[in-house]
């Protein structure tokens, strides 16, 4: 096996729009938490630029059709894309299928687009533990836009909201007589609503229910129907008030054509506008920055316990739990202290 | 010797859709816990390459039985090779002669499986491969 490059040269060219340096470097932050750290620390500095942005949903919407889409609508007008694509571990045997690239081939040989596949592994939200370190490295490498693709969405795939500045929310006609968003939560975190395969029949049915339940989830406002056809470049089907003030809009899509997805991206250029002139921008970002010191942070204490403490203490304190001498709370307590002194 | 999780890309190069093959072996290195990147039907030599390198992978395999692996295989490994991905494993299935499967492994292709290969050889090449072996 010949030798692994070393890491300060992956950085150096990583920074100097190595593709391969760029490949490596995000293996590095997944495989190895002290590898993640020193990449990190070395590129943070260039990162900040890039617009991120959250592509999520139910299983099957479209999703990775979409990005592609965009991807191409973002290439025509010459700005440079990364994408990564995240698909769940199976938690039984620890492996993975990332087939979401299937979907992006037409992309093959551009030089201005990098797809990685990402798998779950231990990660919860939708989204592996190394994705936000894998953004930063794609941020650093110069991308203009860099869109994530989450797993197929359910209830409790939220952490998007906490990792992208414009968060798409994709849904599908004919998921069922509800629109899944209703029990996804993912109501609460879209800032664009794109209901995808508007080719479909039922299209306008699940516009208008997603429409219905921004209106009543929200601050009421005007709402305007469309039916059929999308009309002109920037037409929402409807624009409603929603999060923090900016107007939510509902827009059909057929990724497989192309169909309104000159549309979805003036909406998120707009978006991007509004995040800037709002201030909003900065108030994520900041969000964004804070949650990723808490999960450091608490990563960090977890393996502190692990090295520091005695390993007999834990199974006696779980011990002293089950013969109901102490309670969850106070031998939580009690180890935090040992952790302190 | 690799630690961390082993990543493969399985590709299905030519203009055919025999891709029965591809998947069951695609299912197969899932289930044995490998992390394993399907790209589809269709692939060129160039996709193929490109995606080896974006997804960083240990281990590319090509499944052809359409009888172009003589054309297909040596330049998606001379394509690996350029682009400073010497050191990954490349595998073939599908329907290929013997005589050009000794070809192919002189061209950098590191084993051929043919029909009825069962999974658990395939699966037992690659890790004993990523052990250095
Ligand atoms: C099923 C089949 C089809 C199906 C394919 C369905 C599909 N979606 O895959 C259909 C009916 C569509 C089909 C069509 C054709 N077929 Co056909 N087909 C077969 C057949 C009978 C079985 C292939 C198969 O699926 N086997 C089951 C899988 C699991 O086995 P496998 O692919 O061999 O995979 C195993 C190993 O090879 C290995 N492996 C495979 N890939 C990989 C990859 C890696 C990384 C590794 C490690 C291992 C590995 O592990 C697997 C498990 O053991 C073969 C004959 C045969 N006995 O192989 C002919 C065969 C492949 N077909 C053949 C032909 C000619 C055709 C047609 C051109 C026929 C025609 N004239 O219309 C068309 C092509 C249409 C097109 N454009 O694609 C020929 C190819 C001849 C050649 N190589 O020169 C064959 C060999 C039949 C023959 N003897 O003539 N076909
Ligand atoms: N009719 C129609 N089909 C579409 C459209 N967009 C995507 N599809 C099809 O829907 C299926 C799923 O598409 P994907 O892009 O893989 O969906 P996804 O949301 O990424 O799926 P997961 O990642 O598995 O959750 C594919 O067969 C697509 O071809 C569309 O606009 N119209
Ligand atoms: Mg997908």
């Amino acid at each position: 096996m010949p030798k692994p490059v070393p890491t300060q040269q992956l950085i150096d060219n990583l920074l100097r729009g190595d593709r391969l340096a760029l490949s490596r470097a995000i293996s590095r932050v997944e495989d190895d938490a002290g590898e993640a750290a020193r990449i990190v620390q070395a590129v943070f500095a260039h990162t900040g630029k890039a617009h991120l942005i959250g592509i999520t949903g139910a299983p099957g919407t479209g999703k990775s059709t979409l990005v592609s889409a965009l991807v191409a609508s973002y290439r025509a007008r010459g700005e440079t894309v990364g994408v990564l694509a995240v698909d769940p571990t199976s938690p039984f045997s620890g492996g993975a299928l990332l087939g979401d690239r299937v979907r992006m081939t037409s992309h093959s040989g551009d030089a201005g687009v990098f797809i990685r596949s990402m798998a779950t592994r231990r990660g919860t939200g939708g989204l592996a533990k190394a994705s936000a370190d894998a953004l930063l490295l794609l941020d650093a490498a110069g991308f203009d836009r860099i869109l994530v693709e989450t797993v197929g969405a359910g209830q409790a795939e939220i952490e998007i909201a906490s990792v992208a500045d414009s968060v798409v929310v994709v849904e599908a006609p004919g998921l069922g007589d509800e629109v899944q968003a209703i029990k996804a939560g993912l109501l609460e975190i879209a800032d664009i609503f794109a209901v995808n395969k508007a080719d479909r029949k039922g299209a306008a049915r699940t516009v208008a229910a997603l429409e219905m339940m921004l209106e009543t989830g929200g601050a009421a406002a005007q709402t305007i129907f469309h039916h059929g056809q999308r009309m002109e470049a920037g037409a929402a089907a409807s624009e409603i008030d929603g999060r923090d003030g900016w107007p939510i809009p509902v827009l059909e899509t057929v990724a497989v054509s192309g169909g309104g997805v000159a549309q979805l991206r003036d909406a998120l250029e707009r978006h991007r506008t509004w995040l800037d002139e709002s201030g909003a921008r900065v108030a994520r970002e900041s969000r964004r920055l804070d949650h990723m010191l808490q999960t450091l942070v608490q990563a960090e204490m977890l393996a502190r316990m692990e090295r520091t403490l005695s390993p007999g203490l834990r199974s006696d304190l779980v011990d002293r739990m089950q013969r109901r001498k102490t309670d969850p709370y106070s031998a939580a307590a009690d180890m935090v202290k040992k952790l302190s002194t | 010797m690799k630690q961390s999780q082993i990543r493969v890309l399985i590709a299905k190069p030519g203009l055919d859709g025999h891709d029965r093959g591809a998947k069951v072996i695609a299912r197969a290195l899932r289930d044995a816990g490998f992390e394993v990147i399907y790209t589809g039907i269709r692939q060129t030599p160039q996709m193929i390459a490109e995606a080896a390198l974006q997804e960083d992978v240990d281990v590319v395999g090509l499944s052809i039985l359409s009888g172009a692996h003589m054309t297909l295989c040596p330049k998606v490994v001379e394509l690996l090779h350029a682009q400073g991905q010497e050191d990954v494993l490349v595998l073939l299935g599908g329907i290929i002669p013997d005589e050009d499967a000794a070809q192919l492994k002189a061209a950098g292709v590191h084993a051929v499986f043919g029909p009825g290969t069962t999974s658990a050889e395939i699966i037992a090449f690659i890790r004993t491969a990523m052990a250095g072996g």
